[in-house]
Formats: C-alpha cells, sequence, structure tokens
C-alpha cells in the first residue's frame, strides 16, 4: 500500500472518529428532543461515511471494499428513515419542542 | 489507527448509552438506541480490520439491518399503539 493512501486512511479514520464523538456529545448535552435528533445525525453521515471511507481505503480493490460500500449504501438510506420516523413519532404524540415553551428560558 | 477509531466509537457509545438512560422522553431512548446501533456496526467493521478477521463485516451487515427493523418497529408502536404515556412530563418532556 503506497503512503499517500495510508495518510488519507489515516485522516479519514480520525476524523470519523472525531465526528462520531462530537456528535454523541450533543446528544447529551443538547436541550431538547429535536437539537438532540440534529446533532444524532452527525454520527450516521459524516462519522460513519469517514470511518467507512477510510476502511474502503485500508481494504482496496477487494471483496471486503464491496462489502463495507453494501453497509454504507444501507446506512446512507435507513438512517434518515429512522431519523424521520422518530421526529414524526414525537411530533404526533407531543413533544415539544424548545422554542415552543412560554416563560421558560430559552437554553439551559 | 484502528484502535484510536476503535476507542472514539467506544466513548460515542458511552456518550449515546448516557442519553438512553437520562432520557426524559421514550423518543430520547430510541433515538440513543438507534445510534447505539449504528455505532456498533461502525465499532465492528473497526474491530474487523483490529483483529485482522474481516468476517466481522458480515456480522455488521446483519447488525445494520436489525437496528433499522427494531428503530421503525418499535416506533409505529410508539406512534399508533397505546402503550400509555411515552415518559415523565418534566419541562422539556412530553405533554401528554
Amino acid at each position: 500500500m503506497s503512503d499517500a493512501i495510508f495518510v488519507v486512511s489515516w485522516i479519514c479514520l480520525s476524523a470519523g472518529g472525531f465526528f462520531c464523538v462530537t456528535g454523541a456529545l450533543g446528544l447529551v448535552r443538547m436541550p431538547d428532543f429535536f437539537t438532540r435528533v440534529h446533532a444524532a445525525s452527525v454520527v450516521e453521515t459524516l462519522g460513519a461515511g469517514l470511518i467507512l471511507l477510510g476502511l474502503v481505503l485500508q481494504a482496496g480493490l477487494t471483496l471486503i471494499a464491496v462489502k463495507l460500500l453494501i453497509i454504507g449504501v444501507l446506512i446512507f438510506f435507513t438512517s434518515p428513515t429512522a431519523t424521520h420516523a422518530l421526529a414524526k413519532a414525537a411530533y404526533a404524540r407531543g413533544v415539544v419542542h424548545i422554542a415552543q415553551e412560554e416563560g421558560s428560558s430559552s437554553s439551559r | 489507527m484502528f484502535s484510536a477509531a476503535a476507542a472514539a466509537l467506544l466513548v460515542s457509545l458511552a456518550l449515546a448509552l448516557a442519553r438512553a438512560f437520562l432520557g426524559p422522553t421514550v423518543f430520547d431512548r430510541a433515538q440513543a438506541a438507534n445510534t447505539v446501533g449504528t455505532l456498533a456496526l461502525l465499532l465492528l467493521a473497526v474491530l474487523g480490520f483490529l483483529t485482522g478477521r474481516p468476517e466481522f463485516l458480515d456480522l455488521a451487515i446483519v447488525y445494520g439491518l436489525l437496528n433499522v427493523i427494531g428503530t421503525i418497529a418499535v416506533l409505529k408502536y410508539f406512534e399508533f399503539g397505546n402503550l400509555g404515556d411515552p415518559g415523565e412530563a418534566d419541562d422539556n418532556g412530553a405533554k401528554r
């Protein structure tokens, strides 16, 4: 494996890990449900995409890369579906957005 | 470098588990479970490379399929079924 591909793969894996930690931190720290959904989507787009890209660069043109691409396509289609269903179910059950709350401070 | 990515994924898993324990409504817990599933899928893929056994990728594919089906099924139940209240109604929780 050439050094350039190794360096690019290392950068992708590190950035993917960073975005995973960032999204999970937002999942803990954000003030209400819908902003938490927004923060958690970082994990499933940038985090998963960059980590899978780094692994594909490590694998080269093999069957392993094909399996990693299958996982990537799976996440690409199912994670917006799950997030949409989640936000729709929460809205239908009356979870209040933080901008709709009266008489409380806007952020904590 | 694989171990660094695996460590970052483990830290993210711990944070998502904290939200699953803290979450005031059931939808917070469902979101945390979905995130835990995605992170476990990524951790399986990275672990396959870390230990030099790429057979873990098949497990990751199966885990991803089960994760989304489980999340959609649970949300269908909580949106249309009548299981009771979706959690304690506190200052940032549900109205009913």
